[in-house]
């Protein structure tokens, strides 16, 4: 094979970024240190829920070291925003969500045991954090709202006057007279309660910050660790009003994993640029564990009930389902798009189901802002349908992969009643592949030599899909989005002939130093050490969206496409004029420009530099220079899909679940790195393993204190907790987008956790189990099936 | 404050501190030797492993007064020359990182690891990695890594 | 972290000294407790003496019918040692699972025992094996020295020397894991020996590590799983939390217990 080839689409080129992260040498937020720099450390609510009588920093003002004291007084008297939601969500009563205001530091009232009341600043985090204990702070405790069952009781402790009875939005989705009709011609219905667990995102950094003004300029600067930093920039000027946006630099650096949580604009950051300027000094801050526990938004929390209407060939006919989603004390940046719009649109899974109804009451509580965390609302969707249907399968007697066959969409493009138009998919090939891959067929003897040992075994289906490539720019702002979900790209081609690609996705882990340029080094037929991706400054960066929602390879590289295609046509329009050829006679493949039918040829880089020389170039017909931009908004969501099965086995003396093989079958279209797509994979399942059987975020009802606050209690899964996975691919292309990509960042957290559960309920022989299936809870859904065992 | 001193990556560092500084502190505050990083409080996540007298230990749970007169090896120092430790290259080779955050004490975890335990298995290679814990890659290709670097230091 | 002042004594007198003339002092042996608990701002000592320098404490010897061992051995060097696995494998197995292999490499026996962590492996081993505690004022019966949850027999200025562990007959651990922090939520250190049989539970009590005196009756009628696979501890005084109902832990005593006579052999 070539170089060109070996480092092409499709290839597992190893990563360019790696060098820096195996020697040690990355350059993360909290590496990075600006001269004359002071530390922040937050003081923070101890009280889920309390009025402050009075806050009195004066001792803390004369403890060593302190340079400065800031609280929400100081915030307001400077006229600072507060903190937005992007995305307004309409109840079906036609109002508005209703918003209470989300200040920086608390002004008069704290919402969540972690709510920001003071910024101390000073020379040493040490001083800043034993002057942080200096500040008097009175409190008037007030009951709070904590659990997500009774937060809309009239009784319940108000979060914000401007929200009755807690609820932000009453939401629907879908036709509901149909639905009525689809399930009152059903012969069966099948029903369930079903829980999503809170979760706690933990990437492996914690969020940090640099704030940083420069008073000849009146420029200010702030690292920090987002996932797009151009949103950053844009809320922090447009909505907090810290700077003008061209007098604001965001850089996020080498940021150590996001799933989502590095998303949101939080009160951190803005509080040390902002207060950067008043002190005339650099203020750092970096989140310890037990903060981050505290502060970063987490994921998922929904109760839902769902009903499933069955024909009495085990068709699906109609789907309704109730959820009241948690969003914590504040709305977060997104947090209104995720148990809506990336909920409710996903409902339909990979089924032909003719009529779905879904209502979300979006309702806040006295605990932290919940917004998206991988997957963000589409783990929900796939959780509740893919556990509908497989208790659907238990009660009519079908097999679980034999329903899901009998249900599968099979004609492309499929309009589902809620919103989205599935452009292609081949569903029933990732499942066949999946039970093959697993022996679905030797199963029962698995079983049964597992009986034969003591040991209860299960099998558990979940057949995907998700929304990705977030999205066309006028489908989301007609459903509330603040922003529209394009991606840019620029291209520069340097005279000798390398090239830097900047880009607006932002790369947290993902690889796209890599990937992206091996897109372009293939396009171009040049080296991948010739071409550099760069990404995450306003500096130096044209606008841009990040990376969440698996949205960089079909949208940020379509964008990248689309820049490139200018390239070429201008590099050819060069290459004509230099071998006075008509541009339609050039052809550009493996990197050198042709004259068809000639032998008349110019290589990449002599067309490079030709372009930086413009000698002679006609005047008005060829500007010199090669760069070029492009926005690409894409035409429709993409749709990854695949099925996921799990085989575990249970200890029933201990409860300890054993995921004894899992198999991953996906089909997010055009691969460009499948090492790296695998990789991706396999994180996204174990965190989904988390989700199904370790992780909990859990508040104490009455107190609202966090109990899992630290690693002592929130279970992250450890490399002996996890199997080594077996993973396997099939291919639809994905006609929305010039690459026929999908995406696949988030289909393990979504797929896993319903074929874990499907495959823990089928080993105990119990209709539910709540997440996490902790070995507790495996061992106490034991205890209560036994004497029924026993009876029957 | 009181001076300590010891070796690190080869080289003696110095500084004058307070005895309540961290290992884990002085060596990114003090020397600068940033690719130690800190992902918990509670001496669990294993992004600060660094190796004290060749052994692997949590420097964020040790204080630098701890460490006078040791001899400290960070992932800086492990492949001093330009040229990669075979973890190092393995981590590469078999896509074991992702963000690369917890990568440096993954490395410094799975070189002692591959020094104490001349036959690992995928097993004990999962339970050696208790104390480390990665949020990206699943444990699959930290796990592929690490077997391939100990066959090939065989 | 509060400030402090930081001793390394060479010898046990100096640390002894060190510890009389300090207002509010704390011994730092391995520190993988005592140091994230400084981390978190939950002690403010004046003074911590770090006995990790004291070449004396560092040390495993067999002795006729036993295996002593200093306070300041690493559970690294007790796991590794071939005096250990071969007079009391059941030990070295304990002091290889405790924490992880960073935390091992640093955490010491004497550490482990002074702060009697209700959730500690090393203080079963101690209950069970009939251990003598040698500090530098006495000589302490393991049944006399475990208070209750972080509590001891040790006074002021007290420094644990050595640890001596008589060999057994029989002997293992058994260790059911909190699935998040990874210590012992129940675990089960049974022994045959000298002193008759022990079974001492770590993990499971509000109060710290305690004999089970019903499962070592059984077993000294009949040393089999069995015995003890029908004696069910009572759920009052056991430890209840979002990890596991006293119920549950109640259970795993029997379960771990079973399995530690089965491992025991």
């Amino acid at each position: 094979m070539s170089g060109a080839a070996r480092e092409g689409i499709g290839q597992p080129v190893r990563r360019k970024e790696d060098f820096r992260f195996i020697t040690g040498n990355g350059h993360y937020t909290d590496d990075i240190s600006r001269p004359r720099q002071t530390y922040a450390y937050f003081l923070r609510s101890p009280h889920a829920h309390a009025r402050i009588r009075s806050i009195d920093t004066s001792e803390a003002e004369k403890a060593p070291g302190v340079a400065g004291i800031f609280t929400g007084r100081h915030v307001a008297d400077d006229g600072l925003g507060g903190l937005i939601c992007g995305w307004t969500v309409t109840s079906k009563d036609g109002t508005p969500m209703k918003v209470g205001p989300h200040p920086i530091l608390a002004l008069d009232t704290v919402r969540y045991v972690g709510d920001h009341v003071a910024m101390v600043v000073a020379e040493t985090l040490a001083e800043a954090r034993a002057a942080a204990e200096l500040i008097e702070v009175d409190y008037e405790a007030l009951p709070a709202a904590v659990s997500l069952g009774s937060c809309q009781k009239p009784d319940a402790a108000q979060v914000h006057p401007e929200a009755p009875r807690n609820t932000c939005f009453e939401w629907e989705l879908g036709n509901k007279a149909e639905t009525e009709a689809a399930f009152a011609k059903a012969a069966r219905v099948v029903k369930l309660d079903l829980t999503n667990n809170r979760l706690i995102p933990n990437a492996m950094e914690p969020r940090a910050a640099i704030g940083e003004y420069d008073k000849g300029s009146g420029i200010y600067t702030l690292h920090t660790t987002s996932q797009n930093p151009h949103v950053a920039r844009l809320v922090l000027s447009a909505f907090v009003g810290v700077a003008p946006e061209h007098k604001l630099r965001v850089i996020a650096p080498d940021v150590g994993g996001g799933f989502g949580s590095k998303i949101f604009i939080y009160a951190e950051e803005t509080a040390c640029v902002w207060a950067a300027a008043k002190l005339g000094r650099p203020i750092k801050w970096t989140a310890d564990r037990s903060e981050a526990f505290l502060s970063d938004a987490h994921g998922r929390d929904h109760l839902s009930h769902a009903e499933l209407a069955l024909d009495a060939d085990g068709k699906f006919l109609g789907l309704r389902v109730k959820t009241i989603a948690n969003l914590g004390a504040y709305l977060s940046t997104f947090s209104a798009a995720v148990p809506t719009y990336l909920y409710g649109t996903l409902l339909s899974g990979q089924y032909d189901i003719p009529a779905i109804y879904v209502e979300v009451d979006g309702v806040y509580t006295h605990t932290a802002p919940v917004d998206a965390y991988r997957g963000a609302g589409r783990p929900e969707a796939t959780y509740l349908v893919e556990r509908m249907v497989e208790t659907a399968a238990r009660e009519t007697g079908i097999d679980p992969a034999d329903i899901r066959r009998r249900n599968f969409i099979r004609s492309f493009p499929h309009q589902t009643p809620v919103i989205m138009n599935y452009d292609a998919g081949d569903y029933q090939a990732s499942l066949d592949a999946a039970l093959e891959a697993i022996d679905y067929k030797g199963f029962a003897a698995r079983k049964s030599d597992a009986a034969k040992r003591g040991k209860l075994r299960g099998i558990g289906i979940s057949s995907y899909i998700e929304a990705c490539g977030i999205a066309p720019s006028a489908a989301v702002g007609s459903l509330g989005a603040g922003v529209g979900l394009w991606e840019s790209a620029e291209v520069r081609v340097n005279p000798t002939g390398n090239v830097e690609v900047l880009t607006g996705s932002h790369s947290h882990g993902q690889g796209h130093e890599t990937t992206f340029a091996q897109l372009v080094a293939s396009r171009l037929g040049i080296p991948l050490s010739n071409v550099e991706i760069v990404h995450g400054d306003t500096d130096k960066v044209q606008f841009g969206m990040g990376t969440y929602g698996s949205r960089s390879g079909a949208v940020g590289m379509s964008a990248i496409v689309k820049a490139l295609e200018k390239i070429e046509a201008k590099a050819k329009k060069i290459a004509a004029h230099l071998m006075e050829a008509a541009v339609e006679d050039i052809t550009f493949e493996n990197g050198a420009f042709t004259v068809q039918g000639t032998d008349k040829s110019l290589a990449w880089a002599e067309v490079s530099l030709a372009a930086y020389t413009a000698h002679g170039f006609p005047s008005g017909e060829i500007e010199p220079g090669l760069k070029e931009g492009a926005f690409y908004d894409p035409a429709n969501f993409t749709f990854p899909a695949g099925a996921h099965v799990c085989e575990v086995e249970i200890d029933p003396d201990t409860g300890i679940v054993e995921i004894v093989k899992f198999v991953a079958v996906d089909d997010f279209g055009t691969i460009i790195n499948p090492m790296i797509v695998e990789g991706q994979v396999h994180g996204g399942i174990a965190q989904g393993i988390g989700q199904a059987l370790l992780e909990h975020g859990v508040y104490d009802p009455a107190s609202g204190q966090l109990v899992t606050g630290s690693y002592m209690d929130y279970c992250m899964p450890r490399a002996d907790d996890l199997p080594s996975f077996t993973l396997g691919f099939t291919k639809t292309v994905c006609p929305s987008n010039p690459l026929g990509m999908k995406g696949c960042g988030e289909a393990g957290a979504i797929a896993a956790p319903p074929a874990i559960i499907n495959a823990v309920t089928d080993a105990l022989g119990i209709r539910d189990i709540e997440m996490p299936a902790t070995p507790a809870r495996v061992w106490q859904a034991l205890q209560s099936a036994a004497p029924r065992a026993a009876a029957e | 404050m009181s001076v300590i001193s010891m070796t690190v990556n080869g080289k003696p560092a110095s500084a004058d501190i307070e005895a309540r500084t961290l290992l884990v502190q002085f060596i990114r505050e003090q020397l600068g030797l940033t690719g130690t990083h800190v992902g918990c409080d509670t001496s669990q996540c294993g992004a600060c492993v660094v190796h004290v007298d060749g052994r692997a230990v949590k420097s964020c749970t040790m204080l630098a007064a701890q460490a006078e007169g040791a001899e400290i090896l960070t992932i800086e120092g492990l492949a001093p020359n330009g040229e990669l430790h075979p973890v190092q290259a393995a981590f590469r080779e078999h896509h074991g990182l992702q963000c690369g955050f917890c990568t440096p004490g993954m490395i410094m975890t799975a070189v002692d690891m591959i020094r104490r335990i001349p036959d690992l298995d995928e097993e004990t290679v999962r339970e050696e990695l208790e104390g480390n814990i990665c949020r990206c890659t699943g444990y699959h290709n930290i796990v592929k890594a690490i077997l391939a670097a100990s066959q090939e230091m065989r | 972290m509060y400030q402090f002042n930081y001793e390394r004594p060479k010898t046990l007198a100096d640390a002894e000294a060190l510890l009389a003339k300090s207002d509010d002092p704390k011994i730092l042996a391995g520190g993988q407790t005592l140091i994230p608990t400084l981390k978190q701002r939950l002690a403010m000592p004046s003074d911590l003496i770090d006995i990790g320098g004291i070449k004396d404490l560092d040390f495993i010897r067999a002795e006729g019918d036993a295996v002593m061992i200093g306070a300041a051995t690493r559970h690294a060097k007790v796991a590794q040692s071939a005096e250990v696995k071969k007079h009391n494998p059941a030990l070295a197995a304990l002091a290889a699972g405790i924490g992880d292999p960073a935390v091992r490499h640093m955490g010491t026996l004497g550490g482990s025992i002074a702060n009697n962590d209700p959730a500690a492996d090393y203080p079963a081993a101690c209950l069970a094996l009939d251990a003598k505690i040698h500090t530098t004022k006495r000589l302490i019966e393991a049944d006399e020295f475990f208070k209750g949850m972080f509590e001891t027999a040790l006074q002021d200025g007290e420094i644990i020397k050595e640890v001596t562990f008589p060999h057994p007959e029989k002997a293992a651990y058994m260790k059911f894991r909190n699935p998040a922090s990874r210590y012992a939520m129940v675990g089960v250190f049974v022994s045959k020996g000298p002193w008759g049989i022990r079974v001492a539970v770590t993990g499971a009590g509000q109060n710290g590590v305690f004999r089970v005196k019903e499962m070592e009756e059984a077993l000294a009628k009949n040393w089999s799983p069995d015995a003890v696979a029908n004696i069910k501890l009572p759920a009052k005084g056991l430890n209840a939390d979002l990890h596991g109902s006293a119920e549950y832990r109640a259970h795993l005593v029997t379960v771990m217990a079973k399995r530690a006579v089965a491992a025991a052999g």
